[in-house]
């Protein structure tokens, strides 16, 4: 009785061992799949230029790398040597950004895009040592897009004109 | 028969006589008799603040409204919260990003109420030449003013009160004016502080502001939400300093510093905390405190974000 009550136990352990490893397995890919959203403001889009579909929609998709000349002139690519607007923009849906396996995502999330090349800066990103944070030290606090600080075509932080030095002793009266 | 002297300009006056006269003028510059209303006594008999229960700050909080809204001609909140229990305050500044560009000079003055005739400033951002002796403190530029920062070859310090665990400017007060509260912030209460400015001769950091003259500030760009630690209005000759914004952080907010900076150099966070951003810096980044061989044990990490 004892040897079978053991060998019954056995047998339902191996029937079931499949099945457990499939929860393992979703639990696994849920907690790799499910990104923290991070609190971010709308992306610093120039007035009236999103959504990009209400051009884009009537206009053939163009693949080939070319200087463009009827709009967007303002934009030389200082950024990637050699890269250009299909390395993150997406050219069926002009509303979406493209990651290099092909995945679409919504401008607001465009810091998955830059972690694609700036992995160590995303880590600091996300655990609140790169970029400016705003709001509660110990609660809900506002992150910033990498967009915000970074135009992604032109990337480095632009220059800024001091405020005035504090006044010297010789100065007071 | 009592003793009589003559002086040169003839009065007689007997021993009795003077010490009557001495005690009644003494009495007299003592006692300020024409403005002896009610808040003088109560200021004068002010208790120290950390002897007084919670009814008493009240009554000397709403003692110091009525005085400030007399001055201003406009409300003024004075909170006293308490600091939280399991915090201590820590402060991280990466090195590697800021730009020297004083939004956080201005944005503190702002904030915190400090006198803009004669200019007081908490913070000072100093310029060092890149490739030199690194931190040789009296090499640093503190005036520079060029059209753009950053400029080549140079980095940039900002300076301010490095809220020490261990402070020699508390050892040095001979009034107990100022103290290091629980959660780490080092402050002072204005009404305790005598002017003596030891502190500052004590301070390794140069942290610490003396108000040479009447602190003044238009009404209008006075910061109404304010602490009795923190950014009330200061008087004429006694000691500031940076106080973390104790206003902001009791309530859970980040210091002014930290939300204007524009490159997001400043870090705040609380260093009991594993979760927290400034123990991220700390653990994470190569991190150095101001003159740590001076054994002040600070709460002001400087670190390198950039490059591991």
């Amino acid at each position: 009785m004892n040897i079978y009550g053991k060998k019954i136990g056995l047998a339902i352990l191996i029937a079931l061992f499949p099945l457990v490893c499939a929860v393992f397995s979703f639990a696994e890919s849920k907690g790799q799949e499910v990104p923290k959203k991070f609190l971010v403001p709308p992306p610093p889009f120039s007035p009236g230029i999103f959504p990009c579909s209400q051009c884009h929609k009537y206009m053939p998709v163009n693949k080939k790398q070319r200087k463009l000349e009827q709009m967007h002139q303002d934009i030389t690519l200082k950024h990637m040597p050699g890269g250009w607007c299909f390395d993150c923009h997406n050219p069926d849906d002009r509303d979406k950004l493209r990651l290099a396996n092909g995945k679409l995502i919504s401008f607001d999330e465009s810091y998955y895009l830059c972690a694609q090349c700036h992995g160590v800066v995303f880590r600091d990103w996300k655990a609140g040592l790169h970029g400016k944070r705003t709001g509660m030290w110990n609660g809900e606090k506002q992150y910033r897009l990498c967009v915000h600080c970074h135009w992604p075509h032109d990337p480095p932080f632009k220059p800024l004109q001091p405020l005035p030095p504090p006044a010297r002793p010789a100065d007071i009266k | 028969m009592s003793k009589i002297r003559s002086n040169p300009l003839g009065v007689k006056l007997d021993r009795r006589t003077f010490l009557k006269g001495a005690a009644l003028g003494l009495a007299g510059t003592a006692l300020p008799l024409n403005k002896a209303d009610a808040s003088f006594w109560e200021a004068f008999f002010q208790k120290h603040f950390r002897e007084m229960n919670d009814d008493e700050k009240k009554k000397v909080i709403q003692r110091l409204e009525k005085e400030y809204e007399q001055k201003y001609k406009k409300a003024i909140h004075i909170g006293s919260e308490k600091p939280m229990p399991g915090v201590l305050f820590g402060y991280g500044l990466d090195l590697s990003r800021c730009i020297g560009c004083r939004r956080c000079v201005y944005a503190c003055v702002e904030e915190n109420n400090q006198s803009i005739d004669p200019q007081v400033q908490w913070i000072t951002v100093l310029r060092f030449k890149k490739g030199e002796k690194w931190i040789d403190l009296e090499e640093s530029e503190k005036y520079y003013n060029p059209e753009q920062v950053p400029e080549s070859g140079h980095f940039y310090m900002p300076v301010q009160c490095q809220q020490c665990e261990n402070p020699p400017c508390v050892r040095a007060c001979p009034t107990q004016a100022t103290w290091k509260e629980p959660d780490g912030i080092v402050v002072v209460d204005y009404n305790w502080c005598i002017g003596c400015r030891y502190c500052m001769a004590a301070c390794p950091y140069g942290a610490r502001r003396f108000n040479w003259g009447e602190p003044k500030r238009p009404a209008e760009k006075i910061n109404p939400n304010t602490h009795y630690l923190g950014n009330r209005p200061r008087y004429k000759g006694v000691v500031e300093k940076c106080t973390f914004c104790v206003q902001r952080t009791r309530n859970g907010r980040y210091p002014a510093c930290v939300e204007i900076c524009p490159v997001g150099a400043r870090k705040f966070g609380n260093l009991l905390d594993p979760q927290s951003e400034i123990r991220y810096a700390i653990e994470h980044k190569r991190v150095f405190r101001l003159k740590e061989d001076l054994n002040t044990n600070p709460k002001f990490y400087y670190f390198f974000a950039y490059g591991r």
